[in-house]
């Protein structure tokens, strides 16, 4: 089994890569990384160094779960230049078989190209071009200010390219309503690869003594990069817009946003990601977790016979599709295990009050265990996820599987409601309860 | 075989009766209370006495609005600190928690409770008013956990209360009766001041209602009167030789041993008579008071004990012998105890009966009876039409109405016997009942 990877010529030994950020901010961080296990680093960004304050992350906690959503205010490098160049140069040393990347952020098409072939002179493998940064760069014309541009964006990666001697990544940002338009730019301006998300611009939450927002740097605050976690599937979504489309899909895809474990990396990859990059979950855990991701990848492409990466980049791609062309003939109803059941009856209110009144409940007699009303269930899944017992409720195929017609069809077929009291609502003899009905639960 | 050494210090005392459910870090009960699943119509409300909002107390612990979790469970528990503590919590909230049913530990309801409540109590958090003066007043025969319950619930309701306790501490059982593991002296009487601070009820110490005089002048006095009295002393064996020095009640001693601490007089020898959790209470704390040698002795099987099962383990987990299936038919000594004479006994169709010629004796120097408590019958004589069942307790409706309808009364004086918590539940809505009926 070989796990390689290759992004834009790029090579590594593993997919693990650490994403432009604290983590890889000095030589001595980058080197632990390698030893531990990852296979690239993308250099904590490079440019004209900045001052930084103190107070720079604040994180979303879930009940119990620290870091569920991470945010920063910290900007790029504030170290010199040199310093960084020599360390990168020492890293390579030591680990010349692994990849690193010089994250670039500087203003004029002279920096740019001064600053390029002082990265090369260092022995960097890549260059990633920082359009991300949500905060405090952008403010100065930089960072996602370009990102959000893409004629600036274009033009850039084609000064970029002029001088370029070693592969370059474009780093998109999130804070785009149309991931396509700065993807495109970058492939027109003739990146070799992109990569993303950057960070969400956030605020992560407000100190409610002082009401100022975290992080607080002396009674005030600004919104920062949100990360972690919680934005994996706004990462997953826009890696696969981009992965789809036409005119960009050939060029590779470096994923990034949330991933912590094997699971969310196989599904970057699924979506057509060469490889990922992770930061906020060193940030957490340290660099000892892509033990934990070497070992669950090997174990799924061993699983499903596997012998390389590109065995299953993008093999989900193909099930990604439009609404309008979802099998509105597909049904699953809920089942609820009655063996399982702990009698918690979230699936119940859940049901009840949240979506479809299909979950009966009795409790006379003790009875804790709620049934499942075949006939009013829409097949929505939110008792299956509210259930906190695995495997207890579990959503049942009922349609026979031979029919399919879809909403793009019935479209063209004429069949789809078009006046606000259509018999053909889809809703139309789906059982309702009365308002009245709600009387009977004030009475208990 | 006991392995606890005698206590000679409160120091020493403190670690041999360790609490066994110690007030949680801020960090364990932000953990702890992130595990609770908020169940619908949640089966652990429904097993509390009180009915407390036990997911709603957990998720504002969860959110840090701690003080707004105390208000929660003082809104429907008066004593929710001590019963954070000493409830059974296993056979009631927590023994309903659905994780059971999944092999996942229990949410430590008790704890929970007690974390949330000891925020409120040590921070001196305001959670209570008197309601407006309605120029009426109650008073109350003693001030345990029904009495102080009854009190505070009438106080919000704007009566003028005032409490006659026969003793010098408030909390009844609650300070004088309960196993110094569950709960300290000082926690109990804090959460006394706390209540009474906000909402000024009297107490008047060392004031028996001892006479048909006191029992007049009281119905004068005032518009209504609750009887929270409790069950009285240990009940004699009426077994040769029980006026042997060394010979105590299970009450008294616990009594002695709350209020005494480690300078309470336990032999090295102990045997305790009894099969519920007073019993197993007294064995335990004998041989954490270094007894060398503590045997526990009932009459009929294990399975038929009335001790929670978690009490009895609890007592021999702390080194106490248990003998099933023997009576105690002599206590044997000059002056003071030597032994106990036992009787081997079987099951006969539900029938005791003796096994003729097993008698033996178990050596000891102290005997604690635990074979139940007299009740407060003289108390009730005085009372005029008090109507009292087969087993002296007092008889009330469903408002705790007694059939002297100035009389209201709840706890262990009508229940024969049971939780902190049902006298704290009984109390609250012995005070609704005379509120109901005063304004009738």
């Amino acid at each position: 089994m070989n796990i390689e990877s290759n992004l834009a010529g790029i090579k590594s030994p593993n997919p693990f890569w650490l994403a432009s950020a604290p983590p890889t901010n000095s030589g001595y961080q980058v080197m632990k990384a390698f030893d531990a296990g990852w296979g690239g680093a993308v250099w904590k960004t490079l440019g004209v160094p900045v001052i930084n304050v103190s107070s720079r992350y604040g994180s979303i906690n879930y009940r119990d779960t620290r870091m569920a959503g991470f945010n920063n205010i910290e900007l790029i490098t504030d170290r010199p230049l040199a310093d960084n160049l020599k360390e990168i140069e020492e890293v390579k040393k030591y680990f010349p078989d692994h990849a690193i990347i010089a994250s670039l952020m500087v203003e004029s098409k002279a920096e740019w190209h001064q600053i390029i072939a002082d990265v090369e002179n260092a022995g960097a493998d890549g260059i990633e071009l920082n359009f991300g940064c949500p905060h405090g760069m952008c403010e100065r014309g930089m960072g996602s200010a370009v990102g959000q541009e893409p004629e600036v964006l274009q033009t850039i990666v084609s000064w970029v390219k002029e001088v370029a001697k070693i592969p370059v990544i474009t780093k998109l940002t999130p804070n785009i309503s149309h991931i396509v338009d700065p993807g495109l730019a970058a492939v027109r301006g003739g990146t070799d690869a992109i990569s993303l998300i950057n960070t969400i611009k956030s605020i992560v939450g407000i100190d409610l003594d002082t009401y100022a927002p975290y992080p607080v740097v002396d009674g005030k605050g600004t919104n920062g990069g949100y990360c972690g976690p919680a934005v994996k599937p706004i990462a997953l979504e826009m890696v696969k817009e981009l992965a789809k489309h036409q005119e960009i899909q050939s060029t590779p895809i470096s994923g990034i946003g949330g991933i912590e474990n094997w699971r969310d990396v196989v599904e970057f990859l699924l979506l057509g990601a060469s490889n990922v990059q992770v930061c906020t979950a060193v940030m957490h855990y340290g660099f000892g977790i892509v033990r934990e991701m070497e070992s669950g990848l090997r174990q799924f492409m061993q699983d499903k016979n596997y012998h390389s990466l590109d065995d299953f980049i993008g093999k989900a791609l193909p099930n990604v599709t439009e609404w309008k062309h979802l099998n509105l003939k597909h049904k699953v109803v809920a089942n609820i295990n009655p063996d399982k059941c702990i009698g918690c009856d979230l699936c119940y209110i859940a049901c009840d009050d949240g979506a479809h009144q299909a979950i009966k409940l009795d409790h006379t007699n003790g009875n804790r265990i709620p049934e499942i009303i075949d006939e009013n269930c829409v097949g929505c899944n939110l008792c299956a996820l509210v259930c906190p017992v695995e495997e207890c409720i579990t959503m049942e195929q009922r349609d026979n599987g031979k029919e399919n017609i879809t909403w793009d069809e019935r479209t063209q077929a004429g069949t789809i409601p078009s006046t606000f009291d259509d018999d053909r609502a889809g809703g139309k003899h789906h059982f309702v309860p009365t308002v009245q009905d709600a009387l009977k639960h004030w009475e208990q | 075989m006991s392995e606890y050494s005698r206590p000679e210090t409160e120091a020493e005392y403190e670690i041999n009766f360790a609490q066994k459910k110690p007030l949680m870090s801020d960090s364990e009960a932000y953990y702890e209370s992130s595990r609770c699943l908020f169940c619908y119509d949640a089966p652990c409300v429904e097993a509390c006495p009180t009915g407390i909002d036990i997911p709603l107390f957990i998720k504002q612990i969860n959110t840090k609005n701690i003080t707004g979790s105390a208000d929660t469970i003082f809104d429907a528990n008066w004593m929710g600190n001590a019963c954070g503590k000493v409830c059974p919590t296993g056979v009631l909230c927590e023994g309903a928690c659905v994780h059971k049913h999944q092999d996942v530990p229990v949410i430590q309801i008790g704890r929970l409770q007690n974390y949330a409540t000891r925020h409120a109590m040590d921070n001196n958090k305001k959670l209570f008013a008197p309601g407006v003066d309605n120029q009426r007043s109650v008073a109350i025969i003693g001030a345990g956990p029904a009495g102080i319950a009854c009190a505070c619930e009438l106080r919000t309701l704007g009566y003028a209360v005032d409490i006659y306790e026969k003793r010098s501490k408030p909390s009844g059982l609650t300070v004088y009766g309960v196993a110094p593991y569950k709960i300290t002296n000082q926690e109990v009487l804090d959460e006394i001041e706390y209540l009474q601070n906000q909402l000024k009820f009297n107490i008047q110490y060392n004031s028996s209602i001892s006479s048909k005089e006191d029992i007049q002048s009281l119905e004068h006095k005032y518009d209504a009167i609750f009887i929270g009295v409790g069950i009285g002393a240990t009940a004699a064996l009426r077994l040769e030789g029980e006026d042997k020095n060394g010979v105590v009640g299970a009450v008294e001693f616990i009594e002695e041993l709350r209020m005494n601490k480690h300078n309470t007089p336990v032999a090295d020898n102990v045997v305790v008579i009894g099969g519920g959790n007073t019993a197993m209470d007294a064995a335990s704390e004998s041989a954490r008071m270094g007894a060398s040698k503590v045997s526990l002795v009932y009459r009929r099987d294990k399975s038929s004990m009335s001790a929670y099962d978690f009490e009895y383990k609890l007592a021999v987990g702390a080194g106490v012998d248990s003998i099933f299936n023997a009576q105690p038919i002599a206590i044997l000594g000059d002056q003071k105890v030597d032994a106990v004479r036992f009787i081997k006994t079987k099951n006969n169709n539900g029938k005791l009966e003796y096994v003729p010629g097993s008698e033996f004796d178990i050596p000891c120097s102290m005997v604690i009876k635990a074979t139940g408590q007299a009740k407060q019958k003289a108390l009730f004589d005085m009372i005029d039409d008090l109507d009292i069942d087969a087993r002296h307790r007092i008889v009330v409706n469903e408002q705790f109405q007694t059939s002297n309808r100035k009389y209201f009364a709840g706890g262990d004086a009508v229940n024969g016997g049971a939780e902190v918590v049902n006298a704290a539940y009984d109390g609250k809505m012995a005070a609704k009942g005379i509120d109901t009926w005063l304004n009738g």
